[in-house]
């Protein structure tokens, strides 16, 4: 009753509202791509081609969709508790961290069958590990999450350069990287391309975490906490416990950019893989309303432009790989930050449309 | 004599609800209007549109016989009206004359503004006896004090119409009738007031003239003094309605809550709770009244495992707890103890979720609703159906929004969420607060009968007349202690004093400590 303005009905919300939301994007980008002299209707073309022109730009595409499923799955299921991780970054650095270690020790004894599920096992303990110290200092202590994990991001940066330079560089070697892991290590990949089974990895994940929320008392008690801490007090659920479940399980499934980088593409340790896609999960689970389809269909999104865009690059020097990030960043902006910008036009064109 | 505001044919909609319907009335001059109905029958919202909060879909708003557009509550002060608030929008920290200057500062520099105020208030503290010290926090006055500050406000925009929104929710009997003293001076120098409330007793003690709102429609109109609570009640709710509730005398049995010596002290040293020793049996309703806000929140937040004692002990159903031995609410339900809070919206649900999922809420690891690690979606949606009908929560369906119903009926689903369980010990805290009278008789009726079912029922209640006809035996909770016992059915005035903090002596005082 306190806000007239009606609901929009659901199938505007969830398709309408992120179409209108990208084609703002596209007519800002292009006024800038128009500025610097080029076609926009070429350079989308150019991207779209690129993106998903052939089956290798495909297979590029959905490596690149893998890790923004991942990280942006991360995102939602601390945001269902009433969380903001902001440590992706960090936790997806540490997660390839702790799959590398695995298989560096193990790898010249395992077979594959053995190997694979233990690396990724890895993966998910060190991620998780990695975003519990900040949850427990919120749960605690009374630390901003927000804060810590913003930090954590830096810590495990230097910490990787400190680690790749001094401990685990391979011996004789000028860059700073581990040495080559054996083939029992490596995810099953399409042949000349980036994409693997982590893939596979990213889907189960996305099923899993659907389930885990809307189908597990645990998942339930996630979402009172998030919703609503107090009835989630009088329900009897402990939150400090459950700030550490949630931040673990988001940790987990960012640690899991590692899988993808490291055993399916890298198969070394090496620095900076994970190259933002922590802090474009956040834009990704805006934009997939903090549900796990959505989050595959915005995962997809980024992972066109990702690769489109590195054509564009590539195809018009004009557009400087830096101009590339400036149009991959607005289309963040306005489908992730300004997501609800069109939503009260929208609403107003739906009571204009039927009058009450 | 024309009207001091006349409505003529508003309407008002929001989306599909349709909450105000057709409503003309005529606020006579200098007199007490009374604006009476369920909660939803739309009397807040009209007066919502006469403050300029809302626009009328329809109808023309008059004062004094000239239209007038009442677009933002600026408008509605423009003409002289003014309006104060249930919650009162004061602030703590600033004197009393601070509070009353802002938004009407009168310049840069603050000096000229207060002092121009100050003698304004006294002003008005002469002509309406309206004494507040001036200099005072608004943080030390008492609830009434900050009241009487709220309408000094109001005054001093000079307003000549004054609209009391449920003035007297966070009043004690004394404060209400002191209350309704000054309404009467007021009304002697010539103010206009529209007095809205539920409360069929206010209505009669205080008013010239009622109207009677259901359903969004003006339903009757009345001369005070040519009706009464009965008729009052009955075109309300649209039949006929038991403001008296029957009740068997009580079976008590054994002892299934005992609390001793409680004490709770918060993070800054606060005494909250002191010395609260009390008794719970199987068969009786215990009533603990007492002003909002004198340690009945911090009592219910103890007895239901969700805040620890700092001293004393607890001990339900057999099992004692203490600050060394926490108990956790989920313990507590394991052992019989059902907990309907005071705060529905803010603690006994989520209001994003289905009602489906409020009717599970603290119930949702229990084996019937999980199948293997994995809730039965289909369990929970009929076990939310058969509360529905058990209950009477209107509309029938569990897959809507918890936000979606209206107050009754979510307190109905969270009294069946927790009665289904057929608790030992039941807390309920405010048990019709912002109900309509209809659920009220029902929801009494279901505590009568889960007593007379052999169940412990303790109920927290600022409403006075609501303890007074529900309890077997009333505590009386006065600044964080237990200050009398007396036995149900007492005599309201003793109960007023004690809620006040006179040291009363009852006949069968069962105080402790």
């Amino acid at each position: 009753m306190r806000n007239p303005r009606r609901p929009l009905p659901a199938w505007a919300d969830i398709v309408l509202l992120p179409l209108i939301n990208i084609a703002l994007a596209f007519v800002t980008v292009s006024i800038i791509v128009r500025i610097n002299g080029v076609d926009p209707f070429h350079a989308l073309r150019l991207l779209v081609v690129g993106a998903l022109g052939s089956p290798e730009s495909i297979g590029y595409t959905l490596y690149y969709a893998t890790n923004f499923i991942f990280t942006g799955l991360a995102v939602a299921v601390a945001f269902h508790g009433g969380l903001f991780n902001i440590g992706g970054e960090g936790q997806a650095y540490i997660g390839g961290l702790g799959c590398g270690l695995a298989i560096l020790a193990l790898d010249r004894y395992l077979p594959a069958w053995a190997m694979i599920p233990i690396a990724i096992l890895a993966a998910a303990l060190f991620g998780a590990a990695w975003a519990a110290v900040p949850a427990w200092l919120q749960a605690w202590r009374g630390s901003h999450i927000v804060i810590t994990t913003i930090m954590f991001n830096f810590v495990a940066a230097a910490l990787m350069v400190y680690l790749m330079v001094n401990v685990l560089i391979a011996p004789g070697s000028m860059t700073p990287q581990s040495r080559n892991f054996e083939p029992s290590s490596f995810l099953p990949a399409m042949q000349g391309n980036a994409l693997n089974l982590s893939l596979g990895l990213a889907l189960v994940c996305c099923l899993a975490v659907w389930i885990f929320l809307w189908r597990t008392p645990w998942g339930y008690a996630l979402r009172t906490m998030g919703h609503n801490p107090e009835a989630a007090v009088y329900a009897g659920t402990d939150l400090r416990r459950m700030t550490m479940v949630a931040m673990g399980i988001s940790g987990g499934l960012a640690g899991f950019v590692g899988v993808n980088e490291l055993m399916g593409v890298h198969h070394r340790i090496v620095l900076d893989f994970p190259a933002g896609y922590g802090f474009a999960g956040i834009a990704v689970a805006l934009m997939g309303r903090n549900h796990p389809l959505g989050i595959a269909l915005a995962a997809l999104l980024f992972g066109i432009l990702q690769q489109g865009g590195a054509e564009l690059a590539f195809e018009i020097p004009t557009i400087t790989r830096e101009m590339v990030v400036v149009i991959q960043g607005l289309v963040i902006l306005f489908s992730g930050a300004l997501v609800q910008l069109p939503r009260p036009w929208l609403q107003m064109l739906f009571a204009l449309r039927r009058p009450s | 004599m024309t009207a001091a505001i006349a409505l003529e044919g508003i309407d008002k909609s929001f989306g599909s609800v349709h909450a105000v319907r057709g409503v003309s009335l005529a606020i006579e001059k200098g007199a007490i209007t009374g604006i009476i109905g369920e909660n939803g029958a739309g009397k807040s919202t009209l007066m919502s549109i006469l403050y300029g909060l809302y626009h009328a879909d329809a109808g023309t708003i008059r004062v004094d016989g000239q239209p007038v557009r009442m677009d933002s509550p600026h408008a509605a002060i423009a003409h002289g009206i003014g309006m104060v608030h249930q919650h009162f929008m004061l602030i703590d920290g600033f004197t009393v004359l601070e509070n009353v200057v802002l938004g009407a500062e009168g310049g840069p520099l603050l000096a000229g503004g207060l002092a121009a105020a100050r003698a304004e208030l006294e002003r008005l503290e002469r002509d309406y006896g309206l004494a507040v010290d001036p200099d005072a926090r608004v943080a030390d006055l008492s609830v009434g004090e900050q009241q009487r500050v709220e309408i000094l406000k109001v005054l001093f925009r000079g307003a000549r119409i004054l609209i009391l929104d449920e003035p007297s929710a966070v009043l004690t009997p004394q404060e209400t009738d002191r209350l309704f003293r000054i309404l009467a001076t007021l009304k002697a120098r010539g103010v206009t007031i529209v007095l809205i409330t539920h409360k069929l007793r206010e209505i009669m003690a205080a008013t010239d003239r009622v109207y009677v709102m259901r359903q969004g429609r003006m339903v009757a109109e009345r001369a005070t003094p040519d009706t009464d609570a009965e008729e009052l009640a009955e075109l309300m709710v649209g039949r006929k309605v038991r403001l008296q509730l029957e009740k068997a005398p009580p079976r008590r049995g054994e002892v299934r809550l005992e609390a001793g010596h409680l004490g709770l002290v918060d993070a800054r040293g606060v005494r909250l709770l002191d010395d609260v020793s009390l008794e719970l049996r199987a068969g009786e309703i215990v009533g603990i009244a007492g002003v909002s806000g004198n340690g009945q929140t911090e009592l219910l937040q103890v007895l239901a495992g969700i805040r620890p004692p700092s001293t004393g002990t607890l001990t339900v159903c057999g099992r004692t707890i203490d600050a060394r031995h926490p108990g956790d609410p989920a313990e507590m339900r394991d052992l019989g103890l059902a907990h309907v809070p005071e705060d529905r919206l803010r603690q006994g649900m989520v209001a994003a979720f289905r009602a489906s999922e409020t009717a599970i809420l603290g119930y949702h690891e229990q084996p019937q609703f999980n199948r293997r690690f994995l809730l039965s979606v289909p369990a929970v949606g009929a076990h939310c159906a058969r509360l529905m009908e058990r209950f009477d929560v209107r509309p029938q369906v569990p897959g809507l929004r918890s936000s979606s119903f209206s107050g009754g009926n979510q307190q109905k689903l969270v009294l069946a969420r927790e009665m289904a369980q057929e608790p030992k010990v039941l807390l309920v805290g405010q048990p019709t607060r912002g109900v309509d009278i209809g659920a009220i008789e029902f929801i009494h009726r279901e505590l009568v009968r889960s007593r007379d079912a052999g169940c412990a029922v303790l109920a927290v209640s600022v409403e006075l007349d609501e303890i007074l006809s529900l309890a077997d035996r009333i505590l009386v909770m006065f600044a964080g202690r237990i200050v009398g016992e007396v036995e149900g059915g007492a005599d309201e005035r003793t109960l007023g004093l004690m809620m006040a903090g006179a040291k009363a002596a009852p006949a069968l005082s069962g105080a402790e400590g």
